[in-house]
């Protein structure tokens, strides 16, 4: 019990001291997430102690370790003890008999300067060893991002993985008949909290993505006069155009750095891939085949470019140098495949495929080999990354009805609807927040 | 007796009656003390109304839309203009030649059968081709622009094969010239 954990504090939230770890004693709950058969694991998260926000906290911790699929929280009216004093070890006892494996316990204290203080402590239920212990400190009205990293550090901390659940998501809000469809740019927290407009709705919005550097997104707008790409801080609402093109522009993408966006530029009917440096805005073709290219992604180290083109007859992924060299094709299987994106640790490329009259979203790795299709439906499409590269959102359309958000993580096996009540398309999952 | 005379005789006939009609309801009545009454006016048959024109004026935009038509249909993941397709733009063209004013644009779009993306591209092929035959029948390019709406604004919001095949379309739109 002698580890101490510092993590960085940034953006009005900080971590203001390590509490101990084990040190080297691996869990022994330890859940696998690239295993398609897991059984979820029972946690229990018992309202925080203290002077405000516990049970709220508790709620949005529970929520978000459900909503992975990985946790089974136990309902709260089999609690043995409520109050757990964060100072004192929970009576174990009485959590093995309702079969909690996990137990979460905290306390909320409201610092001299009215800064909340948050902490917390993850037990194995069974060994009875503490297995993580953290503090930290926030504005009041943060409350809810502290309940977001605390339950990244928990979902890291039994999986292994990085955790996704302090991050946001940019979607496109729609509303309206089919022929004549409101597109409004929305963010909200990952668990649906916090929604908020970005634009109007007066002209047609799509195909958000989120930078991963900084805290921009680029979209791609289509009026009757034509159609655009921008930039569009989220902090400051600035937006602004990456200029004019000669004919139709869309599928913006950034690059990894932040430095560049990708993206297709049509000419006389023939969509390219081109590339924009941000910084001094000159432009490059990457692609000049007659057939269609488009959906640009690059790989996280910024080499390469996956992107959908139909060069061979029907539209297929095809991966080449990011300055346009060597595209080779890496889609094999029968059917459509479309939207590639590289995941964000380069391990899968993510798309939505067309076969047999049905939609789906599949990965498959960056040569093509290890196709999985994770969904099937009338039309499933659009998938984005969370960050931690296991789990993808996408929008599932119906016959004559509205798109709405759900989830799936790399096995398949975790498919639910996202939590967005509304009507909403072509998601974009911000990176971990700072 | 010619039929205008035939026709002119029982005109007169049905004015001469009316008229002794009025007359009559225009008596003085015995009581209460008669009112004296202006003289009523001679009758004049309204003129039998002139049938009303309901054809869009030539050049205009209704013209184009209901006497040429404003679509054509595309195979699915196609933009080769189909021989249906090119009657109706040669009607088009015809058209567009004959009032030189008119500018329009091209929209191309899609069924829902494919990513957002990828039909923006394939929506602007299809407008591209609709402008390349309209062109190739010599409608000047000056006068032509093109669009993808990809699938954002299908015309029919159905799911089913009749209405993927209505929304995989170009649509010539008037943008000015228009009488």
């Amino acid at each position: 019990m002698t580890l101490k954990t510092v993590l960085a504090a940034l953006f009005a939230l900080c971590l203001v001291s390590g509490v101990a770890i084990a040190p080297s004693a691996r869990a022994e709950i330890v859940i696998d997430v690239n295993q398609g058969e897991v059984r979820p694991m029972p946690i229990a998260v018992p309202a925080f102690t203290g002077a405000q926000r516990g049970g709220d906290m508790a709620a949005v911790i529970t929520g978000n370790l459900e909503r992975s699929g990985l946790f089974a929280p136990v309902n709260p009216a089999a609690f043995p003890e409520r109050n757990l004093d964060i100072g004192i070890q929970p009576s174990f006892e009485g959590w093995k008999a309702i079969s909690a494996q996990a137990l979460i316990n905290g306390q909320v204290t409201v610092e001299a300067d009215g800064r909340l203080r948050v902490d917390f402590r993850l037990w194995d239920v069974f060994s009875g060893e503490q297995l993580l212990g953290l503090q930290f400190t926030s504005t009041p009205e943060n409350w809810r991002r502290v309940a977001h990293k605390i339950s990244d550090a928990v979902y890291e901390r039994l999986t292994g993985e990085k955790g996704y659940f302090d991050t946001r998501v940019v979607f496109v809000a729609e509303s309206g008949p089919r022929g004549d469809r409101i597109k409004r740019l929305m963010i909200m927290d990952q668990d649906g909290a916090n929604p908020s407009s970005l634009t109007d709705g007066s002209y047609i919005v799509m195909t958000p993505r989120f930078s991963s550097t900084s805290q921009e997104i680029t979209y791609m707008a289509l009026r009757p006069t034509g159609s655009s790409i921008y930039l569009f801080n989220i902090e400051t609402a600035r937006q602004e155009t990456l200029g004019r093109f000669p004919g139709m522009v869309f599928a913006p993408r950034f690059s990894p750095d932040g430095g560049r966006v990708a993206y297709s530029v049509e000419r006389g009917g023939n969509s390219d891939i081109w590339v924009m440096n941000l910084a001094s805005r000159s432009q490059s073709r990457l692609t000049s085949d007659p057939g269609i290219d488009t959906s640009p992604s690059f790989s996280p180290d910024g080499t390469r470019i996956v992107f959908n083109s139909d060069r061979g007859g029907s539209p297929q992924l095809y991966v080449m140098g990011s300055d346009g060299s060597g595209a080779r094709r890496i889609s094999f299987g029968s059917g459509r495949y479309m939207t590639p994106v590289w995941s964000p640790n380069g391990d899968f490329i993510a798309f939505t495929k067309q076969q047999g009259g049905q939609f789906h979203i599949g990965v498959m790795r960056p040569d093509g080999s290890d196709e999985r299709i994770l969904t099937t439906s009338y039309l499933d499409e659009g998938p984005t990354w969370a960050p931690n590269g296991r789990v993808l959102m996408f929008f599932r359309d119906s016959q004559g009805g509205s798109p709405h958000l759900w989830t799936v993580d790399i096995t398949g096996r975790i498919l639910r609807p996202a939590p967005y009540p509304g009507s909403g398309s072509d998601p974009a999952w911000s990176p971990l927040l700072n | 007796m010619s039929f205008d005379a035939k026709r002119a005789a029982r005109l007169a006939l049905i004015v001469a009656a009316t008229a002794s009609m009025a007359a009559c309801a225009s008596k003085p009545k015995p009581m209460p003390a008669p009112t004296p009454t202006p003289a009523p006016a001679p009758y004049h048959p309204a003129p039998a109304p002139a049938p009303i024109d309901t054809r869009p004026i030539p050049g205009s935009v209704q013209d184009f839309v209901i006497n040429i038509g404003d679509f054509v249909y595309f195979d699915f993941d196609r933009y080769d203009v189909r021989s249906d397709g090119m009657s109706a733009l040669d009607a088009q063209a015809s058209w567009l030649l004959r009032y030189p004013s008119v500018k329009v644009r091209i929209e191309g779009n899609c069924d829902e059968r494919g990513t957002r993306e990828y039909n923006l591209a394939l929506g602007a092929r299809r407008a591209n081709a609709v402008r390349d035959y309209l062109v190739s029948r010599g409608v000047a390019s000056s006068r032509i622009t093109t669009l993808s709406w990809g699938k954002e604004r299908p015309v029919d919001p159905g799911s089913n094969e009749t209405a993927w095949a209505r929304n995989r379309n170009g649509h010539t739109v008037i943008v000015e010239g228009a009488r």
